[in-house]
C-alpha cells in the first residue's frame, strides 16, 4: 500500500509516497539516488546495506519502508557533514582498512553503532560485533585495528 | 577478432586539450607508422601520460581498481619518475576509448607487467620536459632539478619554470619504446612509501561509484530469465502475466529472456510471472564423486617440466612417499555482484561495467550486437572486488543486447544466487604425488600428476634432480582445452589459478616426508634447496616467527609453507589450535615472509599479504561449493560462509629486501600458501595429514580418528 512516510534521511526532514512494503534498500538507490548503500545479498547476510535507524545498525535489503516511517536514517553520505569526516571514516583512512570499498560503507555504520553504544569496546566486541558483515578482500584485521583507533578520538562534536 | 590496432579514430590532442602527450608503445615503429597516417589512437600504445598546461599529469591506464590498490601505486610510479606530487596526478583507468589497450588486470601482472612500462612513460615525459627548460632556461639538461613539478636550474634556485608551463600551448607528442632512466631504489621520492590511498576518501564516504550506482535518464533495471541448473533446457515459457503488469517490458529473444522495469523490485516481481518449464538433465555429480569422476575422466596430459628420469630417481631413493590430494569448487564471492549499465546512443553503445577485462569484452559486446568494436565504449567503475571472477562479463553483453532492444538504458545486476550459479568457479581437482628421498635424506624424485589444476605452482624448486609433472584436465582458467566438458558447470581463475592447490600439494608432501625422516619441516627445506632467493625467504620467515625445530608432530601446531608465484618468493608460518573433540581449527597466527622485488607501496603490498592470506582461509578450512550435476544448491551467504572477523588471526608481514629486483606480485603469492602451511600446522598438532581441501572441521575429526587408530 502506497502512504505518506516522514522519516529524517541524514539530516534533512522527508515526506515520501511510498509502498510501504518495498525494502528501504531500493528505495534508497532508486527514488532517492542514494547508491552509497550498497546491494551484497539481498538476505540480510552480508552487511554491505547496514544504515543507521535511530542510531541502531538495520540492514536495509530486508527493512520494509514502513520500518522507518517516523525515525532518523542515516547513509554513510550523511555520518558526516559534507567535507568532514567522521573519526572513524578517518581511521579507515588512516589504517588502510579500505580495499574495494564495497563492504565499507556497511562496516563504518556497523561500527558506529557499536560506537554509539560502548565508548571504548574491546578488539574481540568489535570483531564480534562485525562478525557478519563479510569483506571478501581481507581486510578484517584493519577494519578492527581502526574501529578501536577512532574509539580512542571520540566521536566528531 | 578484429585487430583494434587498425581502429585508429581518435585524436590525441583532442582527447588531451594540448600538453604533452607521451605515448609508450612497446613496438615504437608501428605507433609511428600510425602517428604519420594522422590518426593515432590509443590502442596502439601500451602507456600514456599527458603533461596539461594547470600542471597536472593525466595517466591513462587500461588496468582497474579492484581494492588491490593500482590507483595507488601506479600513480606513485608515474610520481616519483616525473618528480610531480602525488596530488598532481589524475589517473583514468579501464575506459576503453580513453586508456591504452589492455589484456585485463590479473595474474598479479599490473605492477610486474605494466609498471614497467608506465615508469617508462613518466621517466621519459621527465626528459622531453627538461629538454624543453633547457631551451627556456638557457642551460643543459644535467643542469636541472624537477621537486613537485618545479624545475630549477641547480645553481640558480631562482632560474625555474614549472611543468605546467612548458607544456602550455604545447602540441607535442612523443612516442618512445620501453627504455628508460630509471631512478635508482636508493633514491626514490615517492615509491617505497605508503601514502593514504588515493581511492580511500571517496570509499569511506560513499563517493565512490561501482557498475550498478551509474544512472541514466529511462534507465529499466533487467532481471533475466535463469534455468534452474546448467544443462536444462526451456520447453515451455507464457509471458503474458509478467506483460500484464504496469510498466513491465518483456524482452524474447531464443537464448535470452528478460523483463525491464523502472525499479528492481518491478522486475523482480515480474520474473516470478513467467511461466516456464525446463528440461531437467540428468544430475549424478557432487562433491563426493567429483574426484573419481575427474581422475576419470580427465585428458589433454601435457608434460609441465621433465629433467632427469624418474626410473634413476627411484633406484636411487631410500623411502618413497605416494599421496592423492583433492580439492572442491570454490566460489569468487566479490561482495559486489556483477553489474553493467548499457546505453546506445547514436549508434555507440557505451557500457558502465564492473570487469576485469575491459577491452576483451569490449569485443565479445561488440560481437553480440553487430557493431564493430570502436562503436563500443566500455568504462569501468570502481570494481567491488574481483579475485578473477570478473573476466567474463556476462551481465555486461546481457546489458548491452537488452539496451539495443528495448532502445533504453539497461541496467543488468546480478541477484547474489545469480552470482553463485554463473560463477567461473576455481575448478575441484586432484594431485597425486610420488616422491622418494635418498639414504642422506635428500629429494632423489618428484613425480606429480595434475588434474584441473592446470600447471601454476606446480615446478618443483627444491634441488631434486629427476622430476616429472603432468597435467590434464585444463587449466585453473577455464580455458576450453580438455576442461571445458569435465566439470557441471563453468570454471575460471580465482586468485592464485590453480596454484593454491598445486602448493597445497607439494607443500604436504615435503612437510610429510620431513617428519617421515624424523626431521624438523623449516631444517628439511633448508637442506633440499639450493635456492638462495627461496632460503632467505624461509629463514625470515623463521626468525619473525620465532621458529624453534622440532620434528612434526610436535603437537604445537605450528607449520611452515613455500611458494613461488608471480615473481615473488613466499614462505608462510602458521600456529593453530585444533580442539580434539569436534576437529574444529582456530588460526592463531599467521606470518608470511615475501620477496616481492622493489616495494612500491609497503602497505599496499602488506594489504595484499594480509587480504591473500585471510581470504585463503576460506579455501584452506570451509569453502566448497555444493552442487548436484549443474544444479548449483550454494545461492547466498547462509549456506556458503565466507571468513569472517572471527576466523582471521593476527597477521604478520615480513618484506625480505631484493631492490635489484623490479617490483613483482603481490595480490596472489601469499594466498597460494595458506592451505598447506594450515594442513601442515594441523599435522603438527595432532598428527593427522589432510588431504582434502577444504578442511572442515568434520574432515579433520575424521583424520584424527584414522590416525588414532
Amino acid at each position: 500500500m502506497k502512504h505518506a512516510l516522514q522519516f529524517t534521511l541524514n539530516g534533512q526532514p522527508l515526506t515520501l509516497e511510498v509502498d510501504d512494503e518495498r525494502m528501504l534498500l531500493w528505495v534508497l538507490r532508486t527514488e532517492l539516488g542514494l547508491t552509497d548503500t550498497k546491494y551484497g545479498c539481498g538476505e540480510a547476510h552480508c552487511g554491505a546495506c547496514t544504515v543507521l535507524v535511530d542510531g541502531k545498525a538495520l540492514r536495509s535489503c530486508r527493512a520494509p519502508m514502513r520500518a522507518v516511517d517516523g525515525k532518523v536514517v542515516v547513509t554513510i553520505e550523511g555520518l558526516a557533514p559534507p567535507g568532514r569526516l567522521d573519526p572513524l571514516q578517518q581511521a579507515f583512512i588512516d589504517h588502510s582498512a579500505v580495499q574495494c570499498g564495497y563492504c565499507t560503507p556497511g562496516m563504518l555504520l556497523t561500527a558506529k553503532a557499536l560506537l554509539t553504544e560502548t565508548l571504548t569496546p574491546t578488539r574481540a566486541l568489535i570483531a564480534a560485533r562485525l562478525e557478519r558483515n563479510l569483506c571478501r578482500c581481507g581486510a578484517h584485521q584493519r577494519i578492527v585495528d581502526a574501529v578501536e583507533a577512532a574509539s580512542k578520538t571520540g566521536s566528531l562534536p | 577478432m578484429n585487430d583494434p590496432r587498425l581502429f585508429g579514430r581518435r585524436d590525441f590532442f583532442t582527447l588531451a586539450g594540448g600538453g604533452l602527450v607521451i605515448l609508450v608503445g612497446l613496438r615504437p615503429e608501428d605507433a609511428l607508422a600510425v602517428l604519420v597516417k594522422e590518426v593515432p589512437s590509443p590502442e596502439d600504445f601500451n602507456a600514456f601520460l599527458i603533461v596539461q598546461a594547470d600542471g597536472r599529469v593525466r595517466v591513462m591506464s587500461g588496468k582497474i581498481e579492484m581494492g588491490q590498490g593500482v590507483m595507488t601505486s601506479q600513480a606513485q610510479l608515474v610520481a616519483e619518475e616525473l618528480g610531480v606530487a602525488l596530488g598532481a596526478i589524475d589517473l583514468v583507468l579501464g575506459d576503453t576509448d580513453v586508456c591504452p589497450w589492455d589484456r585485463g588486470t590479473f595474474g598479479s601482472l599490473s605492477t610486474r607487467m605494466f609498471g614497467p612500462v608506465l615508469r617508462a612513460a613518466a621517466a621519459r615525459a621527465r626528459v622531453e620536459l627538461f629538454a624543453l627548460a633547457s631551451a627556456r632556461l638557457g642551460v643543459p639538461p644535467t643542469s636541472l632539478v624537477v621537486h613537485e613539478g618545479l624545475v630549477q636550474v641547480v645553481d640558480d634556485p631562482d632560474a625555474h619554470v614549472t611543468y605546467g608551463e612548458l607544456s602550455k600551448g604545447a602540441r607535442l607528442t612523443r612516442v618512445v619504446g620501453e627504455a628508460g632512466v630509471l631512478h635508482a631504489a636508493a633514491d626514490f621520492q615517492v615509491m617505497g612509501r605508503s601514502p593514504a590511498r588515493l581511492d580511500a576518501r571517496d570509499k569511506v564516504t560513499g563517493a565512490a561509484k561501482y557498475a550498478a550506482d551509474v544512472r541514466r535518464p529511462g534507465l529499466l533495471h533487467a532481471r533475466v530469465l535463469r534455468p534452474p541448473m546448467h544443462g536444462s533446457k526451456r520447453s515451455k515459457l507464457v509471458t503474458s502475466a509478467a506483460r500484464a503488469l504496469p510498466g513491465v517490458l518483456v524482452v524474447e529473444l531464443p537464448d535470452l529472456v528478460a523483463v525491464l522495469h523502472a525499479n528492481p523490485e518491478g522486475a523482480a516481481a515480474a520474473l516470478e510471472r513467467l511461466s516456464v518449464e525446463w528440461t531437467q538433465p540428468e544430475a549424478t555429480l557432487d562433491p563426493e564423486n567429483i574426484g573419481e569422476h575427474l581422475q576419470a575422466s580427465a585428458t589433454g596430459e601435457k608434460t609441465v617440466v621433465e629433467r632427469g628420469s624418474l626410473a634413476t630417481g627411484r633406484a636411487a631413493s631410500a623411502k618413497s612417499f605416494f599421496e592423492t590430494f583433492r580439492k572442491g569448487y570454490v566460489a569468487h564471492a566479490a561482495i559486489e555482484p556483477h553489474a553493467a549499465l548499457a546505453e546506445l546512443v547514436h549508434g555507440v553503445m557505451t557500457v558502465w561495467a564492473s570487469t576485469q577485462t575491459p577491452f576483451p569484452t569490449r569485443d565479445r559486446i561488440a560481437l553480440a550486437v553487430g557493431l564493430a568494436a570502436q562503436k563500443v565504449r566500455v568504462i569501468t567503475p570502481f570494481l567491488g572486488g574481483g579475485f578473477g571472477g570478473k573476466s567474463a562479463d556476462e551481465q555486461a553483453i546481457e546489458a548491452a543486447r537488452l539496451a539495443q532492444k528495448v532502445g533504453r538504458p539497461v541496467q543488468v545486476a546480478w541477484t547474489r544466487a545469480e552470482e553463485f550459479f554463473f560463477d567461473h568457479f576455481d575448478p575441484a581437482s586432484v594431485v597425486t604425488v610420488t616422491a622418494g628421498l635418498d639414504a642422506q635424506g635428500l629429494m632423489s624424485v618428484w613425480d606429480a600428476r595434475i588434474i584441473a589444476a592446470g600447471d601454476r605452482g606446480s615446478t618443483p624448486f627444491y634441488a631434486v634432480p629427476n622430476v616429472l609433472v603432468r597435467s590434464s584436465g585444463g587449466t585453473a582458467y577455464g580455458e576450453a582445452a580438455a576442461g571445458a566438458s569435465l566439470h557441471p558447470f563453468a570454471v575460471g581463475p580465482w586468485r592464485g589459478p590453480g596454484a593454491n592447490m598445486n602448493v597445497f600439494a607439494s607443500e604436504s608432501m615435503v612437510d610429510l616426508m620431513a617428519s617421515a625422516t624424523g626431521v624438523d619441516p623449516v631444517a628439511f627445506r633448508l637442506k633440499n634447496l639450493t635456492d638462495e632467493r627461496m632460503k632467505r625467504v624461509v629463514q625470515a620467515a623463521a626468525k619473525a616467527f620465532g621458529w624453534t625445530p622440532a620434528v612434526a608432530p610436535s603437537r604445537r601446531g605450528v607449520g611452515v609453507a613455500c611458494s613461488i608465484d608471480a615473481g615473488s618468493y613466499v614462505a608462510t608460518m602458521a600456529e593453530v589450535k585444533v580442539d580434539a573433540a569436534t576437529g574444529h581449527v582456530a588460526v592463531l597466527r599467521l606470518v608470511c615472509a615475501i620477496d616481492l622485488g622493489v616495494v612500491v607501496n609497503p602497505e599496499g603490498a602488506r594489504q595484499q599479504v594480509e587480504g591473500g592470506l585471510s581470504m585463503g582461509l576460506g579455501y584452506a578450512l570451509f569453502e566448497e561449493l555444493r552442487f548436484r550435476g549443474g544444479a548449483v544448491l550454494d545461492r547466498n551467504f547462509d549456506s556458503y560462509r565466507l571468513p569472517c572477523f572471527s576466523h582471521v588471526p593476527h597477521l604478520e608481514t615480513v618484506f625480505v629486501k631484493n631492490d635489484a629486483l623490479a617490483p613483482q606480485g603481490a595480490g596472489e603469492p601469499p594466498i597460494t600458501t595458506t592451505g598447506a602451511v594450515i594442513a601442515n600446522a594441523i599435522f603438527d598438532a595432532t598428527g593427522a595429514r589432510l588431504t582434502r581441501l577444504p578442511m572442515t572441521a568434520e574432515r579433520v575429526k575424521q583424520a584424527m580418528a584414522r590416525e588414532a587408530r
